[in-house]
């Protein structure tokens, strides 16, 4: 085991894909001598100098260029240093590589993993801290990885770049700096298996990225108070894992979904959405969700905390559940 | 100027002139294919544009790479694609070149490294950009092509990969077909440039002017666009001047255009031109023509009864190829 940064877990991840494949580069805006604006690829441009390529601030070009050469059998990780910037790369994603495989008839794939740097890091404000997974979770042919901790963002960053499909790999700015335990041979980890991070009894917190860490720390709070709550992990929306999902009912037969991202139309809908059609019988009450509130995202520090779900809301929802179940008994 | 007729031999002038009839009866006949019920999409013809999809492509090698747009017939047809497979995607069967998930806009043939056409204006233009990026990083001698119109080097698509490609030497060809409208706009309502290929300037990059009605005039500036990419000296901008004798889709009158500026165009018919330039040469007789042509009319038959007798998809094919690894279903 060693202990390292998300950030960390992430480059040695992209290390050893590109030493293990030639055909693996890394394309992006300061992502060469300067390592990233969040250090990521810190040290990648001196080891692999020809294949660690900084673009012109031109987002549709770098993610079409990423495109066109895996279309040539290239594996190309492109990063989107601001997920925000991904609108700029919009066509290239939702038209082009999302949608080869499938109108082509399987003849044709295009294999580019999409790093996109996600979420708050603390008064980035309505431009450069969005969540927008669930615009891609919408577009069938994109696959969407959310990892939450260095182990899960290392082995799934190694599979995403091996995946046949477009991959997008959200990483949340805010748990760069997070340490973690990576065993120094870390397994495969295959896309669309959760993990239950905290096992409980009471209820199921569903979460990912930084607010997953927010659950864990509701759980604790909610421990205190005699409420047992599980944490589940997807570790990927597309595919999602659904029985793991049901998994984890079975033994609490209660769901929060909690996530940055706005409430209305987040992944979280899906995921409810998932529990309602498929395991309406093991639920013993409403779903609910603490998500991002229904607005861009504030600069101060105050109006950031208060759109943004933390360990706090959660608490406080779970146990507005649980009375609202007792009164209705 | 042209390359002089007497310079390339008779085969191949003749496979010049076979390829852009084959383009030119194929797309007649998908519009009748069509009118008849046959074919359920949109199509967008080329006729009168062959010569730059022909004399474009007769400069190209095997191991090139090409980017299409909308009106993608006679890129593909001039690639060497099956009238066949392609009759068959356009009818929506099995045997079709995307297995029937794809139509006129998007269809593919991976062996002959066309890798689309594109829905989308300017769509292809990054992709083959990336295209000739992967070539290089794989030190292929091979170049990348990526033909699209006037209307598309007004997104944003075109400025930033001619950016990009110039930046880095990348070894690809821009081919701009400047047939004088985007969609139904004319040239001089969406731009305020007439020779497009002086968008070159801006990227470094040389920029050319070709005469779009002269499949001699394509080869001749695509060989030397391509030797410079070969030789590492980057991209080109070619300009093909040219007209769609017809509308912008199959059904669209065209009416936003003058009868005057039609005729004149039709005058400049590339098929008709070159059927002139052989005849006088005297070294083509009007029967090898009429040869080909008999050819032509024979293959393009054969090809309509193949697209009818191919069978239908299966409804549930429509689940398959979302993704083309394991894991892919998000629900089940």
């Amino acid at each position: 085991m060693t202990t390292m940064t998300y950030a960390q877990a992430i480059r040695e991840g992209l290390d050893e894909a590109m030493a293990a494949d030639n055909e693996v580069f890394l394309i992006g805006e300061d992502i060469g001598e300067a390592g990233g604006v969040f250090g990521v690829t810190k040290g990648l441009w001196s080891k692999y100098e020809n294949r660690v390529l900084d673009t012109p601030i031109s987002e549709e070009a770098l993610v079409g260029a990423a495109a066109g050469a895996a279309l040539l059998g290239g594996r190309p990780v492109a990063e989107i240093m601001f997920s925000d910037f991904s609108t700029l790369a919009m066509d290239m994603l939702v038209n082009q590589a999302a949608k080869t495989s499938y109108m082509t008839g399987g003849r044709l794939t295009c294999p580019i993993t999409v790093r996109m740097v996600t979420g708050t890091a603390g008064a980035t404000a309505a431009q450069h801290s969005q969540s927008l997974e669930a615009w891609f979770t919408h577009t069938p042919g994109l696959k969407c990885v959310a990892p939450s901790t260095p182990a899960d963002a290392k082995a799934l960053i190694r599979t995403a770049i091996q995946d046949a499909d477009p991959v997008l790999f959200f990483e949340h700015k805010m748990l760069y700096n997070l340490k973690g335990e990576v065993p120094a041979e870390l397994d495969d980890l295959p896309l669309g298996k959760g993990k239950v991070v905290r096992s409980g009894s009471d209820v199921t917190i569903v979460s990912y990225l930084k607010t997953l860490h927010e659950a864990v720390r509701a759980a604790d709070h909610l421990e205190r108070d005699g409420i047992s709550a599980e944490v589940f992990d997807p570790r990927s929306l597309v595919p999602f894992d659904r029985d793991g999902l049901g998994a984890s009912l079975e033994r609490t037969g209660r769901l929060v979904i909690a996530h940055e991202a706005p409430t209305t139309n987040g992944f979280g809908a899906e995921i409810a959405a998932i529990a309602s059609e498929s395991f309406w019988d093991l639920l013993k009450g409403p779903i609910v969700r603490v998500c991002g509130r229904d607005t861009p995202v504030p600069y101060a520090p105050e109006l950031e905390g208060f759109v943004l779900p933390d360990a706090q809301r959660i608490t406080q929802s779970v146990q507005e559940m649980m009375k609202q179940e007792v009164a209705r008994a | 100027m042209s390359l002089p007729v007497a310079k390339l031999e008779e085969e191949k002038l003749l496979e010049l002139y076979r390829k852009m009839v084959l383009i030119r009866r194929f797309e007649e006949k998908a519009s009748e294919l069509r009118q008849a019920g046959f074919i359920p999409g949109f199509l967008h013809p080329y006729i009168g544009q062959e010569a730059v999809a022909v004399g474009t492509c007769a400069a190209l090698e095997a191991s090139d790479v090409i980017t299409s747009t909308h009106r993608g017939h006679g890129h593909m047809l001039a690639r060497g694609a099956d009238p066949k497979r392609m009759y068959a995607e356009l009818y929506g069967r099995q045997d079709g070149y995307n297995r029937a998930k794809g139509g006129s806009l998007h269809m593919i043939d991976t062996e002959l490294g066309f890798l689309g056409a594109n829905g989308i204006v300017g769509g292809g233009i990054p992709l083959a950009t990336g295209a000739a990026l992967q070539l290089k990083l794989k030190g292929s001698k091979g170049v990348a092509v990526s033909f699209f119109g006037d209307g598309a080097t007004n997104q944003g698509s075109f400025h930033e990969s001619l950016n990009l490609a110039s930046l880095w030497k990348l070894p690809v060809i821009f081919v701009c077909e400047n047939n004088l409208y985007g969609e139904f706009t004319p040239q001089d309502k969406h731009q305020p440039i007439r020779d497009i290929a002086r968008r070159a300037d801006s990227y470094a990059m040389t920029g050319v002017i070709a005469d779009g009605n002269d499949a001699l005039d394509m080869l001749r500036v695509t060989s030397e666009a391509a030797g410079r990419a070969r030789s590492g000296e980057g991209p080109t901008l070619v300009e093909a001047k040219t007209y769609r004798h017809r509308g912008h889709y199959e059904g669209d009158m065209g009416r936003y255009r003058s009868a005057h500026e039609v005729e004149e165009w039709m005058a400049k018919d590339p098929i008709l031109n070159l059927e002139t330039e052989l005849l006088q040469d005297s070294r083509v007789a009007q029967q090898d023509l009429d040869g080909i042509r008999n050819d032509i009319e024979e293959q393009l038959d054969a090809a309509a009864a193949f697209a009818e007798g191919s069978p239908h998809p299966d409804p549930g094919e429509a689940l398959e190829d979302v993704f083309a690894g394991p894991n892919g279903a998000s629900s089940a």
